[in-house]
């Protein structure tokens, strides 16, 4: 039968993957675009291919390392795409890997790379206010009453939901530590070592109710890449090919009003993608073996696992477990790194390492068997993305 | 001990940026009407609702001149919130905690308004609340400004 649906289906693969050592905010010993250069050097090692193949960018966040400085400093003789996803937080992680994979599916580019650097150290934090005297349009609705940062922001829509579906402060916490309980086994993570418990979590101060300290991301410095290139010359290179059965964005209606006014405002603002991501990759939630859910707090995971169809919105008190959440054998395993809260705040792109690393075999908290992984990225922000990979092709 | 909103002039500590207009000016009638204490918010004369936060066109029937600014009653229903902690500003070192109600205002269209809930910090919120606007006028600050806080029934 003729081809006759437009998608990327099969067609894309994740074929290597480089990270940085990941360190606490401000640590790093080398600047941001170094940092940057030695993730996508060991992406293309991984993947076994020469870093000059690459002649496609894909980065989000307002990532401040161009495509034109790293292709000079490699030396790469061409590229043919460079591209940014719209909006910040961790809302294109998922979708930088998006546009790499229509841009190889496309032809625009054979060999791609999606990556983030950050080093907060260089260049400041995330969660503190403006140091300004006025703050103009959709912040002066906000910020003027000590609503600046992005926990102050995103609790209020956390808080809605708890309301509007009895969901309880228990359940944010198994998200935590299940989070923290992976990250004992990952060397990579930043919170290797630092166990957490329910006792400690309960204990921990208050960020922004109902937040405490361990639903709340880190900050940290470090980079991530990812090599994507074509199903077929993924099978030809080093690794087992992580292929792309979907990979979509998306944002729902006046989901960026200003002030609060999103009509639907208790959402992650994943409900309009899900139908197109699970449609394009011809699987649903019942086929996910691994999920790697992006928190930014853990509130945002809360609503975007029902939104995907994990759980129904009044059953969150049960299904919200850390047995549940737990590697290898978990009803879902979650975060299998320890992610944003324990590995590290890639702004999300370790999220993504880690559901290739399912793929392969290699996780520090591997599941046994994994046909399907998935990442969502980016919960409550706009627009936000989602990545489903799998071990074979179809 | 910090020192509570009661002893300050305002209800969190001075030095946070004021609100200002966008760079175009869209939102100023807004600001303008705090200053007269009327909550002013966008009404689209051929729709007949409300929008809100401020656009320069109708998001239903995408008219640019038929969008006006009418004023409704300062009252509403808590429709969520919050009580932060953690100083994220340096002004704030001395103000937490302090509560942000999410405010719905149903004779509106149900639009929304963020502000801060008058009272005691530590006091219990209940979402589905009455709450009357409080305008606080900040007229020694350059520029002048007034937010626009609530207050339970």
């Amino acid at each position: 039968m003729a081809d006759t649906k437009r998608t990327i289906r099969g067609k894309v693969a994740i074929a290597g993957i480089g990270e940085t050592t990941y360190y606490k905010r401000g640590q790093a010993p080398d600047p941001e675009f170094k940092l940057v250069l030695e993730a996508v050097i060991r992406a293309s090692e991984d993947a076994g291919i020469d870093p000059r193949e690459i002649d496609g960018f894909a980065s989000f966040s307002n990532d401040r390392n161009s495509p034109e400085r790293i292709a000079t400093a490699l030396g790469i003789p061409e590229y043919r795409f460079s591209n940014m996803f719209w909006g910040g937080g961790g809302g294109g992680g998922s979708g930088a890997i998006a546009n790499a994979v229509a841009a190889v599916a496309a032809g625009y580019s054979d060999v791609a790379v999606a990556y983030r650097g950050l080093a907060q150290g260089q260049f400041g934090r995330f969660g503190q206010g403006p140091r300004v005297n006025t703050v103009p349009g959709d912040g002066a609705f906000t910020v003027p009453y000590g609503v600046m940062s992005p926990a102050q922001t995103f609790a209020m829509r956390t808080r809605r939901f708890m309301h509007e579906h009895g969901a309880r402060q228990e359940a944010l916490r198994a998200i935590s530590l299940a989070s923290y309980r992976h990250a004992q086994f990952n060397p990579r993570a930043v919170m290797y070592g630092r166990e957490l418990d329910a006792e400690a979590y309960d204990n921990s101060r208050w960020i922004v109710e109902p937040f405490h300290l361990f639903d709340c991301c880190m900050e940290n410095d470090g980079a991530a890449a990812l090599i994507v290139v074509s199903a077929e010359r993924a099978r030809d290179l080093k690794q087992k090919p992580a292929y792309v059965l979907a990979a979509a964005q998306g944002s729902a209606f006046r989901q960026g009003a200003a002030a609060h006014n999103a009509p639907d405002y208790a959402t992650s603002n994943f409900k309009t993608l899900v139908p197109h991501l699970y449609d394009m990759a011809g699987v649903g939630p019942k086929d996910v073996d691994v999920l790697q859910s992006y928190e930014n707090f853990t509130g945002g995971v809360l609503m975007s696992m029902v939104e995907h169809g994990f759980c129904a919105p009044d059953e969150v008190n049960e299904f919200f477990t850390l047995e549940n959440f737990s590697a290898p054998d978990g009803k879902l395993p979650l975060n299998t790194s320890g992610g944003n809260l324990a590995e590290c705040y890639m702004h999300g792109l370790e999220l993504i390492t880690e559901a290739v690393r399912q793929i392969r075999g290699t996780s520090t908290c591997q599941v046994p068997r994994v046909d399907i992984s998935m990442v969502t990225s980016g919960p409550m922000v706009q627009p936000v993305s989602d990545l489903i990979l799998a071990n074979e092709p179809s | 001990m910090t020192s509570t909103s009661t002893e300050r002039k305002y209800y969190l500590p001075e030095g946070l940026p004021a609100p200002a207009p966008h760079i175009d000016d869209l939102g100023k009638e807004f600001w303008d009407g705090t200053r007269e204490h009327e909550l002013r918010v966008q009404f689209c004369e051929s729709c007949q609702e409300f929008q809100w936060g401020p656009e320069w066109i109708c998001y239903r029937c995408h008219s640019f001149d038929t969008l006006t600014y009418r004023t409704v009653e300062p009252r509403g229903t808590i429709f969520s919130w919050e009580r932060v902690w953690y100083p994220t500003h340096p002004a704030l070192q001395m103000g937490v905690p302090y509560l942000v109600a999410l405010v719905e205002l149903p004779h509106a269209g149900n639009i929304r308004m963020v502000g801060n809930l008058l009272g005691d910090p530590e006091q219990e919120v209940v979402i589905g609340s009455a709450v009357d606007a409080v305008f606080e006028d900040h007229d020694d600050s350059d520029p002048q400004y007034t937010l626009v806080h609530w207050r339970t029934v």
